[in-house]
């Protein structure tokens, strides 16, 4: 096992753990906002270090670059998502009481 | 250990099509169908299929969940139930035998076929006539090009009939606006949707590009294209034509008929679209860049639903 | 060129265990848009089992690949097509005013 094989299943367990981490507040945390939280914020990071896995395991600029482009747009686009599951949730909960 | 991770996947797949069927809560429910859809495009990943992975995720999870949300929102504001009691307690017991049955039958004949590749190394045979190297492209394109011809009719035949549902006060105008109504979602819909939309068109392009040689292709870039489309219109970045804009009906048509014009330009030549030889990738290329462009157009508007007299948003 | 039945047949048959339990649900949920969802799982059952079927060593047949894209794309425009004429109907309903006509009569 090479240098690199090791650095991949390092990248690719910490990323595995926080999507665990993520899943985890997703389930037990009582309220949308702290469930956002969880969720967008240990999801990311997670996303990114599999990301730099996968970039490292295939070591080549060009596919790092796509893969750099794919991470970025899927940070914007749940950045998006959970704004807007958040400002929802904030007017169910005005509505509600 | 391949084995392993195809039975786990293949039970998340079953789980979660039984959530998204049977939860009482239908957004819950679309938000596990769109799960599933992704757990169906990892499936198809595993087969090595990544077209078709392309295409489920794109469409089979990304437009049918849009479209389910849509109705769902639609019906509530209409004034609708979309949740149902129970059916009777015979029909249940009834149906499920049925369906057992039903299953074990086909499960039976799915174990009577041996999974096979057979057509794969003929195609595979064929491929350097065409000059495409991705043999889904070449299947769609050229092989079997009379089924993707016939296709792209279907699919101006459902907005078409989609079309005709519009109520007679209603035609010509703009389907039914879907940009959000609350102002701070719309300004946070609308700034992505404006960095969205020429990704989505360069990203198009590029899966149409790439698709003659690797997965990618007409479809799965004219649904990035829809995508676009659709999330620009939700935060107000662009509004829905008119259902009588003739730049909007060229591009609507643009595809199928690039695609019979040439198919009958071969006809001329020899056979209904046979590719003269050597110009087979251009000709493909040039079908798929048109078919790509009404493929979008058609998706968002099929998603958009007919034509309508009320202004209101979500 | 087929592989070790077991694995090879490990799709296929979920794909027939899909279009079972969506047929299930077509029979048994009674709001049309629940059976839309039903039918578009059935769908894909059937799509796992034509592509699954398809298996070969390494390589999936690209000929059923690409029947199963052409599948997806109708599957949608038929999900389109489905969901407009729902929401069409609850408006005629609506407009006549008949409340009482609830959903659930509208049964296939």
């Amino acid at each position: 096992m090479t240098w690199t094989d090791l650095a991949v299943r390092l990248l690719l367990f910490l990323g595995l753990f926080f999507y665990a981490a993520g899943t985890i507040g997703l389930l037990r945390f009582p309220d949308a906002a702290s469930r956002l939280h969880a969720l967008t914020k240990a999801d990311n990071v997670g996303l990114g270090f599999v990301a730099l896995a996968a970039a490292l395991q295939w070591g080549s600029v060009a596919v790092a670059a796509k893969i750099a482009a794919v991470w970025l747009f899927a940070i914007l686009a749940a950045g998006t998502s959970a704004q807007l599951m958040a400002r929802m949730a904030k007017q169910e909960d005005r509505d509600g009481s | 250990m391949t084995s392993a991770f195809e039975l786990i996947l293949c039970l998340m797949i079953l789980g979660t099509a039984c959530v998204a069927l049977f939860m009482r809560d239908f957004l819950a429910a679309v938000a596990f169908f769109v799960v599933f859809g992704n757990l169906m495009g990892l499936a198809w990943l595993t087969l090595g299929a990544v077209n078709v992975a392309l295409a489920e995720i794109a469409i089979g999870a990304g437009v049918t969940g849009v479209l389910l949300v849509l109705s769902r929102s639609r019906l509530l504001a209409l004034g609708e139930e979309i949740s149902c009691g129970p059916a009777k307690p015979w029909l249940r017991l009834g149906a499920a035998a049925a369906c057992s049955v039903f299953t074990a039958v086909l499960a039976a004949a799915v174990l009577s076929i041996a999974p096979d590749d057979g057509l794969a190394p003929v195609i595979d045979g064929l491929m350097p006539l065409i000059g495409v190297e991705n043999p889904v492209t070449g299947v769609l394109l050229a092989f079997r090009a009379y089924d993707t011809l016939l296709e792209s009719f279907v699919l101006l035949g459902a907005l078409v009939a989609i079309w005709s549902l519009a109520a007679p006060a209603a035609w010509p105008r703009a389907p039914a606006a879907l940009r959000m109504t609350d102002p701070a979602a719309l300004n946070v819909a609308g700034s992505f949707g404006r960095l969205l939309l020429p990704v989505a068109l360069v990203m198009a392009a590029y899966l149409v590009w790439v698709g003659s040689d690797d997965p990618g292709g007409a479809f799965q870039g004219g649904t990035v294209l829809a995508g676009g489309f659709l999330f620009a219109a939700m935060g107000g970045a662009i509004g829905l034509p008119r259902s009588d804009n003739s730049a909007l009906r060229w591009s609507l048509v643009a595809g199928p008929l690039v695609f019979l014009a040439i198919g009958l330009a071969g006809a001329a030549l020899g056979r209904f679209l046979a590719y003269p030889e050597g110009t087979a990738k251009a000709l493909i290329v040039t079908i798929e860049y048109s078919l790509a462009l009404s493929i979008g157009v058609t998706l968002a508007l099929l998603v958009a639903g007919p034509p309508a007299t009320t202004e209101t948003g979500l | 060129m087929t592989i070790s039945t077991s694995l090879g047949h490990l799709f296929p048959l979920t794909g027939a265990a899909l279009v079972g339990l969506g047929l299930f649900g077509f029979i048994s949920l009674r709001h049309p848009l629940r059976q839309l969802l039903a039918v578009n799982v059935i769908g894909a059952g059937i799509f796992l089992i034509l592509g699954g079927l398809g298996r070969g060593e390494g390589v999936t047949d690209p000929y059923p690949q690409a029947l199963v894209i052409t599948g997806i794309v109708v599957s949608v425009a038929l999900t389109a097509v489905g969901a407009a004429m729902i929401t069409r109907l609850a408006e005629e309903r609506r407009a006549a005013g008949t409340a009482s006509d609830q959903p659930k009569d509208q049964g296939p």
